[in-house]
């Protein structure tokens, strides 16, 4: 293994620190692993401390607190205090059904510069259906009242799939009428507990089409009031996703537990091992680590990326992706047309979202997945 | 909604929840809202510096063209287009 970091290499812009994988919803296409990890794993408030010292002396601009439900943990506002003493920008993603007026204010007064609300859907008996959670949307509408009444920036996630698509108007209406400044409009990705759940949540290419054109409309109409990005299903794409804005280049993600990782995601690529915050810091985990370094830059590039064009623009994609979709994580990304799987995907993706199976498996610890 | 041009009388700020500030790392000034980070350059960072609610769009250009020694018209044009465009980002306030 090289020791040394590679020439050049910029600090990472944000860290995403997944405190806990509790969460009282059951969404299912989670971003959390399939294994998740149990409360005794989690770091103590004194590491993530150290975690926060070490990230904003590095260069980390932005950190997001998330999970799992970050609220669950109760040293929240403390990391949150810590951080912004730290000079970082402090997001906080959280499903909102444990905020109350109390928390929020806690949270406004330690520092926090912005929230980020998701919602499983326009209205509560659907959303309640999709997280699992009975009471789940009525708990975000008003914890989402009180996020603006703190004076706090709100962004609204609607996570969205071939079971909600048809409410993308209404999901954008309810941003206006919370005063989110921001909406993401982001399909499921399947990774995880979404890949599990991909024959009940993958759009029809018709569907994803009327939401591009939703989304554009919407974009126009309510331009310098409302921000609206949007996170795209690959599948039906030509070209891939710059996923995380390429392998270790900007970004990191640690586990409840310190595993440091390229992305979420990242522990279901076989035979990558992942450097823990308790035992090294975390520059030198960046800078050296063997994950890390596996699909950095370009050198790792198979053709047809090496000689793209894209190279430095996509990355060739994502590496999670090949490996579910191509059976090895060091191949060109099968969202890409010029990948020889694309077609095989595309087939795929057309199957199972004709197919109308609307069935989930709900996240929680010990779910029995599906081959 | 506000399309194309910003009036000389506006007084941008920054949005609440953006914040600008010196990254003693990068050695530079970034630019740090919800999922962006933008690194403005050193134009960009002295109309934005400026940019404080009280003073309006016309007394920024003022105050940059005597710093930058460039006729007054060109550097209100170039400022209305720059913030224009942080405007539709949500970032500033106008």
């Amino acid at each position: 293994m090289n020791a040394s970091p590679p020439e050049g290499l910029a600090p990472p812009l944000a860290v995403l620190l997944e405190l806990t994988h509790r969460c009282p919803l059951r969404c299912p296409y989670c971003s959390n692993p399939l294994e998740l990890e149990r409360a005794r794993g989690e770091l103590a408030t004194g590491q993530w401390t150290r975690v926060l010292d070490e990230a904003a002396a590095m260069g980390v601009l932005q950190v997001h607190f998330s999970g799992g439900e970050p609220t669950a943990r109760t040293d929240l506002e403390a990391l949150v205090a810590h951080a912004a003493g730290r000079g970082l920008y402090t997001n906080l993603i959280t499903s909102a059904v444990l905020l109350d007026r109390a928390r929020i204010a806690a949270l406004a007064a330690a520092g926090l510069d912005h929230v980020q609300i998701s919602f499983q859907d326009s209205e509560a008996a659907g959303a309640d259906r999709i997280g699992g959670y009975p009471g789940g949307h009525a708990k975000k509408l008003a914890a989402a009242r009180e996020v603006k009444a703190a004076g706090l920036a709100l962004t609204l996630n609607a996570v969205m799939h071939r079971q909600n698509l048809h409410h993308l108007p209404e999901m954008i209406e309810l941003a206006l009428d919370l005063g989110a400044g921001r909406l993401e409009v982001a399909h499921v990705q399947y990774y995880g507990w979404g890949l599990a759940n991909r024959a009940a949540l993958i759009p029809t290419r018709t569907q994803l089409e009327a939401a591009t054109a939703t989304v554009e409309a919407a974009r126009v109409r309510h331009k310098g009031r409302l921000v609206i990005d949007y996170v795209v299903p690959d599948y039906y794409a030509r070209r891939p996703k710059a996923c995380m804005g390429g392998w270790a280049r900007q970004f990191l993600n640690i586990s409840p537990s310190g595993k440091v990782l390229p992305c979420h995601a990242a522990e279901s690529i076989p035979g990558l091992s992942f450097e823990n915050v308790a035992q090294r810091p975390l520059a030198a985990i960046w800078a050296q680590s063997e994950a890390f370094q596996r699909f950095r830059g370009t050198g790792w590039m198979p053709e047809p990326c090496r000689s793209c064009a894209r190279a430095e623009i996509d990355w060739g994609g994502c590496r999670c992706q090949a490996f579910a979709l191509a059976g090895d994580a060091a191949l060109t990304d099968p969202a890409c047309a010029l990948s020889p799987h694309h077609g095989a995907v595309l087939a795929l993706a057309e199957a199972e979202s004709e197919a109308g199976r609307e069935a989930f498996v709900y996240r929680q610890i010990g779910a029995r997945i599906p081959a | 909604m506000t399309e194309g041009t910003l009036a000389p009388d506006c007084r941008p700020r920054l949005a609440p929840h953006v914040r600008l500030r010196f990254d003693a790392v990068r050695a530079r000034q970034v630019l740090l809202a919800p999922e962006r980070v933008l690194m403005p350059d050193e134009t960009a960072v002295a109309v934005l510096q400026l940019c404080d609610g009280e003073r309006s769009l016309a007394a920024i250009a003022a105050e940059l063209a005597v710093r930058y020694q460039a006729p007054p018209a060109v550097v209100a044009a170039d400022i209305a287009e720059m913030l224009q465009d942080l405007v539709d980002k949500g970032l500033v306030l106008a």
